[in-house]
């Protein structure tokens, strides 16, 4: 039988607001317990709850980064359950009328292929706080500091048809709220959080299959694996004759399986209603206009003009483009070093890049900055020196504050253009080969490369490599 | 609407109130009657009315950004049953 993925995922993205939603509380991530938890936070008797108008602010640049209908009129809601990191027994939410409702985004599968994926809506909340299971032997100790942290979550139309496509959409996302500065993204810190609702249905049918919900997935890698894992689960029992259950399951990411969160799933009631204590929500046509004009040119258009500005190929704009630093970095390069944009772009998606990995670090956290690495591309575009020195050039920026200038001077790197200086060492080499040259003359033109590996390790590696080229086949003709 | 006694005890459940057996039957009178006079509202025509999330017809005034509170850590604890390390202390969940 064949069987047809189903996923939606919900995406809660913390707000890089400074202070909560509901409070003027730091919202700073690591602090010390409880140190950034107010009378409002701890659901105090006789507090209120007052909006924060930069929350409100990112949530409809959200709504115009996706071309989603805004909600002028939006509306506060109680949403009502116990636990002990929820002091108030309930959490202020939208439901009824969000803040932001129908939009989309389009996400690129592989072979260039696109996809339009379809957001349902998004909206308002604070988050609860943190309970830490495992440090008080038979109690559990609450952390309120990240209660009221305003948080956008978004939830998208169940049109995702395979872990990869989640992935794809998860990754837009992510995206796309760090290109618009409304969310740091940071995984690991829990500022951009997914659940995902999967089911399985047999291809062709329209009905959609019973679906869990897995939460716990802060990777991108997690979640394609979860989903996986998951798919595989509903299929077998299906296939074994059972039925899947609606429930909650929380991914190990040790195990890498999916666990059910509770033995008996109690029925979710959370018994919506408007919240008194907040007045409906009103979005004027000048504010969101004003908002507008603050967007920066986003991941998509920003792809479109480096393929057609900058000649660059589909991916490489794509990888080039999916981050706003690495962007950035690229055109500042692109522009100060002179250098053509093919090679800018290897050299940042490669050399660069590639050192970052190794060093776990972030772009914005780069040992060489986009200055000094201009400087060194505008070495390698000149012809001072070749792409192989650069690298090692590169190495030594890594570990120092030096300018490639610094280091090809105080080095004496400069490649070698001064063609006495290059015919010196060819005829050396020639003189030192005989055989190798009755070889060359007799037919053998392959042995060309030798000669010019020779005459590079006489240089050092610093012959200019076109020069050589021709010198060498001038002089090896006879 | 008539609330049973499953919706009665399934209510108290949600809202961690305690009921004692032998009054269900009449909390599920009492709640229909209420619920049965909230349904004479049904009546009127009310396809042309807005809903209404608020009584009064302000609109909801806007904070700025800013941090004003700092850690009065201490003095919320003092009146805490129990803290250890900067934790409140509540007793096991067990998820």
């Amino acid at each position: 039988m064949q069987w047809e993925t189903v996923i939606g995922l919900e995406i809660h993205a913390q707000l890089a607001t400074d202070s909560k939603i509901f409070s003027s509380s730091s919202t700073q991530f690591g602090s010390a317990p409880n140190t950034q938890a107010n009378a409002v936070d701890l659901g105090m008797p006789g507090v209120l709850p007052v909006l924060n108008r930069e929350a409100v602010n990112m949530a409809v640049k959200f709504a115009l980064a996706t071309n989603a209908r805004i909600g002028k009129r939006n509306v506060f809601a109680r949403k009502n359950y116990f636990y002990p990191d929820l002091p108030k027994g309930y959490q202020i939410s939208q439901m009824a009328l969000p803040i932001v409702g129908e939009g989309e985004v389009e996400i690129e599968l592989e072979d260039d292929v696109k996809k339009t994926v379809g957001i349902t809506r998004a909206h308002l909340e604070e988050d609860a706080g943190k309970s830490v299971h495992d440090l008080f032997h038979g109690q559990t100790g609450v952390d309120l500091n990240r209660a009221g942290t305003p948080l956008l979550e978004i939830v998208s139309e169940p049109d995702m048809r395979s872990a990869k496509e989640a992935v794809a959409y998860a990754r837009k996302i992510h995206s796309l709220v760090r290109y618009i500065e409304i969310c740091d993204g940071n995984m690991q810190e829990g500022s951009f959080r997914c659940d995902a609702n999967v089911s399985v249905r047999v291809s062709g049918s329209e009905k959609l299959g019973t679906r869990a919900e897995i939460k716990n997935l802060n990777s991108f890698r997690f979640l394609e694996r979860a989903i996986n894992f998951e798919v595989e689960r509903q299929i077998d029992i299906i296939e074994g004759g059972g039925e899947v259950v609606q429930e909650t399951r929380l991914y190990d990411a040790d195990r890498d399986e999916t666990r059910s969160m509770r033995s008996k799933e109690e029925a979710n009631d959370y018994r919506y209603f408007p919240d008194p204590d907040l007045l409906p929500v009103e979005i004027e046509d000048s504010l969101i206009e004003a908002l507008r004009g603050q967007l920066p040119e986003l991941p998509d258009q920003r792809c479109a003009r480096f393929i057609s500005e900058h000649k660059l190929p589909a991916y490489d704009a794509g990888v080039l483009t999916a981050d706003k630093a690495t962007a950035d970095y690229f055109e500042a390069v692109l522009k100060q070093s002179g250098a053509p944009a093919k090679i800018v772009s290897s050299w940042v998606t490669g050399e660069l890049f590639s050192r970052l990995n190794k060093d776990g670090l972030e772009l914005t956290a780069s040992p060489v900055d986009e200055h000094r690495f201009s400087g060194l591309l505008a070495r390698i575009h000149d012809n001072t020196i070749s792409g192989k020195i650069g690298k090692d050039i590169l190495d030594k920026m890594w570990a120092s504050e030096d300018e490639a200038d610094h280091i090809i001077d105080k080095e004496g790197l400069r490649q070698i253009s001064d063609s006495s200086e290059l015919e010196k060492m060819i005829d050396d080499v020639i003189a030192a080969n005989p055989s190798q040259l009755a070889e060359y003359r007799g037919g053998k033109e392959k042995l060309l490369s030798y000669f010019v590996g020779q005459v590079m390790k006489a240089s050092r590696g610093k012959a200019n490599p076109g020069q050589l080229n021709q010198l060498l086949k001038d002089k090896l003709k006879g | 609407m008539a609330v049973d006694e499953d919706t009665v005890r399934a209510m108290a459940h949600l809202a961690r109130v305690q009921i004692d057996p032998d009054r269900v039957a009449g909390y599920a009178t009492e709640m229909s009657n209420v619920l049965a006079l909230a349904e004479q509202m049904e009546e009127v025509d009310t396809s042309d009315v807005e809903p209404m999330a608020h009584p009064t017809h302000a609109v909801q005034r806007l904070r700025d950004d800013v941090v004003l509170e700092g850690n009065e850590r201490e003095q919320f604890q003092e009146i805490a049953p129990e803290t250890n390390d900067g934790y409140y202390l509540v007793p096991q969940v067990i998820e």
